[in-house]
């Protein structure tokens, strides 16, 4: 009798976690939520500023311009026929869709606890909705970019992009996992010991300058032969300079190291999800 | 006959763990972690106190709620009540997924939706439109039933006419509105709710029991009730839990659980702040000490005859000196309806500041004044000009007044039932 009845409850809250409990049907069945959020995250993060969404485009051109400065024309880093602003830019529009996710999604426990004290919904949305909502911001910077690649084109400048280039929506959707899934990771860990988020704030800023966003990568290799292998270690160098030969046609494609970075970036999205989904359960304890 | 059954709660227990988080929580991470690979059993779970926080326990955990079990049947309006800190919020949280016990288990034949506190999720800077959207997803619909229920919801919420501007422009009576609205037309087979009625005026709180009886009673759904407002638990539910330090110390019918409540409310006739408790109603120049409620020959008394004076005692520490200020006081049945107010204003602390040390200040209040019932009692210490509180401590005492057919009492001879809020002697001529 008692074991036939068991079979009919609709759900059982138990203290328990399966191993890896990420609930599609239930992400699914809260899509509405997560477009939801997207919305929200796109309305409200300009309003009550004068620029609005400009402050999107601001932001990676100076920063363009300044690495433009500092790293070509000061320290001499040599692009080849690229312009080093595109060159620059490329890089920087790339790394910024993986800070942007990372930042977003680092907090999201923290941030958000006031709304998962008192209502359940799979948390996993939240930072999913900021990887979506950064996408348009990613968007945006890009056709930033592509205005740049014809002004200079038409210049007269020597630019090609390779015909791989129709991969490169996964290059990004790569970046995305990756953020979102140290994101995930660095946020479970904030909710109990905060030291995580100071780690961030400059860890990003470190992590910057091995990710091959304003060099080449072949340049630290014969520059620095004893430390290039740190860069070379990193699967966000991978990215990047991947990025730059599909856009720009320059620098080199390592299927080894992409299969390296796609098989880290995996590993890291699941560690995420699996420490995300046993602390979604009892943070609200601890933060 | 176990069909019936729509939420079956299995000894749940939640333990919380005291104090900072440091280099000591560490280790014992460390520790439940070395336990937890080995496939031990946390190492943690066995200690802790019950949850009393009046007084100074021994571990570092405590168990908030404490192998608690009962079973909801469909249909059913529960009241859950006790005091605070009994563990209402903790199970609460429980059962809407918001944290997951520590043992035991929750079997459910139900979607679960919580209204713990209304506005979840509001967003200042999106419209009252924008917000249905949102709140309702986060509550757990989808768009196309929020479409479907619209003009509904803005309809109930009374703020047509706001319901395109952002909502931090809205009052907070408006935001709950809005936000209760959004929740009423959740069509959850379970929905959980605690302290909604908190706000809003008087109108919208009686439409808001009324929506929730049709909830329960028209539509057949189950609700589980947390509210300290006495009168609104009494007209919705039918059965109701106690709750105290974490345990269910009654089930039953809901008049038996409000006795059983009040009863529970005896204890509290003398209450004393020790040093090391961390909270003592204070502010910074001065901290409460003692309360104690007594009769008329100077004896703590949690009962007290309807006829007979009752003053209640004060003893306060001045901790800086040389600051003006007076007490004040107010009065609570048990429905939570506040009886009276009164400010000590001709007081000798607001011409001539004290010294450091400790004062005791009485306050008296008349016979045949209140009704028969429980009583809680606030304390305050305010200044005048400008008129600012610096502190307001709620439940500091609780006494109860016994009626009795005596020439003395309001009621005289007559035995029968004596309605009103107060009972004053008054002069017929």
């Amino acid at each position: 009798m008692d074991s036939k009845n068991t079979n009919d409850w609709l759900f059982e809250i138990t203290p328990k976690n399966k191993f890896l409990s990420l609930n599609f049907k239930e992400i699914w069945q809260y899509r509405d939520l997560l477009m939801l959020f997207v919305k929200r995250d796109i309305v409200t993060v300009y309003k009550q500023t004068v620029l609005g969404p400009l402050w999107y485009l601001i932001q990676p051109l100076f920063t363009a311009i300044t690495f433009t400065i500092v790293f070509n024309n000061m320290a001499g880093i040599e692009t080849g026929t690229i312009p080093p602003f595109l060159f620059n830019l490329a890089g920087i529009t790339v790394w910024n869709y993986f800070t942007a996710c990372l930042n977003g999604t680092s907090d999201t426990f923290k941030a958000n606890a006031g709304i998962f004290g008192k209502v359940y919904f799979p948390r996993i949305i939240t930072p999913l909705s900021v990887v979506f909502s950064n996408l348009l911001k990613f968007g945006i910077q890009f056709i930033i970019f592509i205005s740049f690649y014809i002004f200079y084109y038409l210049k007269g400048y020597d630019l090609s992009f390779s015909a791989y280039v129709i991969f490169f929506p996964f290059l990004i959707a790569i970046m995305g996992i990756l953020g979102l899934g140290l994101g995930m990771l660095i946020s479970s860990m904030v909710t109990k010991y905060r030291d995580f988020s100071y780690l961030v704030g400059f860890g990003i800023q470190l992590l910057m300058y091995l990710s091959a966003v304003m060099y080449p990568m072949q340049l630290i290799k014969a520059k620095l032969p004893e430390y290039g292998w740190i860069v070379e270690f990193n699967p966000l160098a991978y990215i990047i300079e991947t990025a730059r030969f599909l856009l720009l046609g320059i620098g080199e494609i390592s299927i080894l190291g992409l299969v390296y970075t796609f098989a880290i970036t995996m590993l890291v999205f699941f560690i995420g999800v699996l420490v995300f989904n046993k602390t979604e359960k009892s943070f609200i304890d601890t933060v | 006959m176990e069909k019936d059954i729509i939420l079956k709660v299995e000894n749940i227990s939640k333990q919380y763990r005291l104090g900072k988080v440091g280099t000591g929580t560490l280790s014992h991470d460390l520790n439940r972690w070395w336990h937890e690979i080995r496939g031990k059993e946390n190492p943690y779970l066995k200690i802790g106190d019950t949850n009393d926080r009046s007084t100074k326990g021994t571990s570092e955990y405590v168990w908030a709620i404490k192998d608690i079990s009962f079973e909801v049947k469909r249909g059913e309006v529960l009241g859950i009540i006790g005091k605070n800190g009994a563990g209402k919020s903790t199970l609460l949280k429980i059962l809407s997924k918001v944290t997951a016990p520590t043992t035991g288990s929750i079997k459910s034949r139900g979607r679960i939706a919580s209204l713990l506190e209304v506005g979840t999720g509001f967003n200042g800077e999106m419209t009252g439109r924008e917000n249905i959207f949102l709140n309702g997803a986060i509550l757990g619909m989808t768009k196309k039933e929020i479409s479907s229920k619209l003009n509904e919801i803005i309809e109930f919420s009374g703020c047509e006419r706001y319901i395109d501007t952002p909502v931090k422009r809205y009052s907070s009576g408006m935001t709950v509105r809005l936000a209760f609205a959004v929740a009423a037309f959740l069509e959850p087979e379970i929905l959980v709710i605690d302290e909604v009625l908190a706000v809003g005026d008087a109108e919208f709180q009686k439409k808001a029991i009324g929506k929730m009886q049709d909830i329960s009673k028209g539509e057949g759904r189950t609700v589980l009730f947390v509210s300290h407002n006495m009168a609104a638990v009494k007209s919705l539910c039918t059965r109701g839990i106690v709750l105290e330090y974490g345990k269910v110390v009654f089930e039953g019918s809901i008049d038996n659980c409000m006795q059983k409540y009040l009863e529970n409310e005896n204890s509290t006739a003398h209450r004393i702040w020790e040093k090391a408790n961390v909270k003592i109603p204070k502010a910074d120049f001065i901290q409460l000490i003692e309360v104690k409620v007594l009769d008329k020959k100077g004896q703590v008394s949690l009962n007290h005859s309807i006829f007979e004076d009752i003053t209640i005692e004060f003893t306060y520490e001045i901790l800086k000196k040389g600051e003006l200020f007076t007490h004040g006081f107010n009065l609570f049945n048990v429905e939570n309806i506040h009886i009276l107010s009164s400010h000590d204003k001709e007081s000798e602390t607001l011409k001539k500041p004290l010294l450091e040390g400790i004062y005791k200040k009485a306050v008296v209040i008349p016979g045949n004044l209140l009704a028969e019932g429980s009583y809680s009692c606030s304390f305050a210490i305010m200044r005048y000009n400008p008129f600012h509180v610096e502190f307001h401590e709620l439940e500091v005492v609780s006494f109860n007044i016994i009626d009795e057919v005596s020439t003395n009492t309001v009621r005289g001879n007559y035995s029968g039932g004596f309605p009103g809020i107060v009972r004053p002697l008054l002069n017929w001529k």
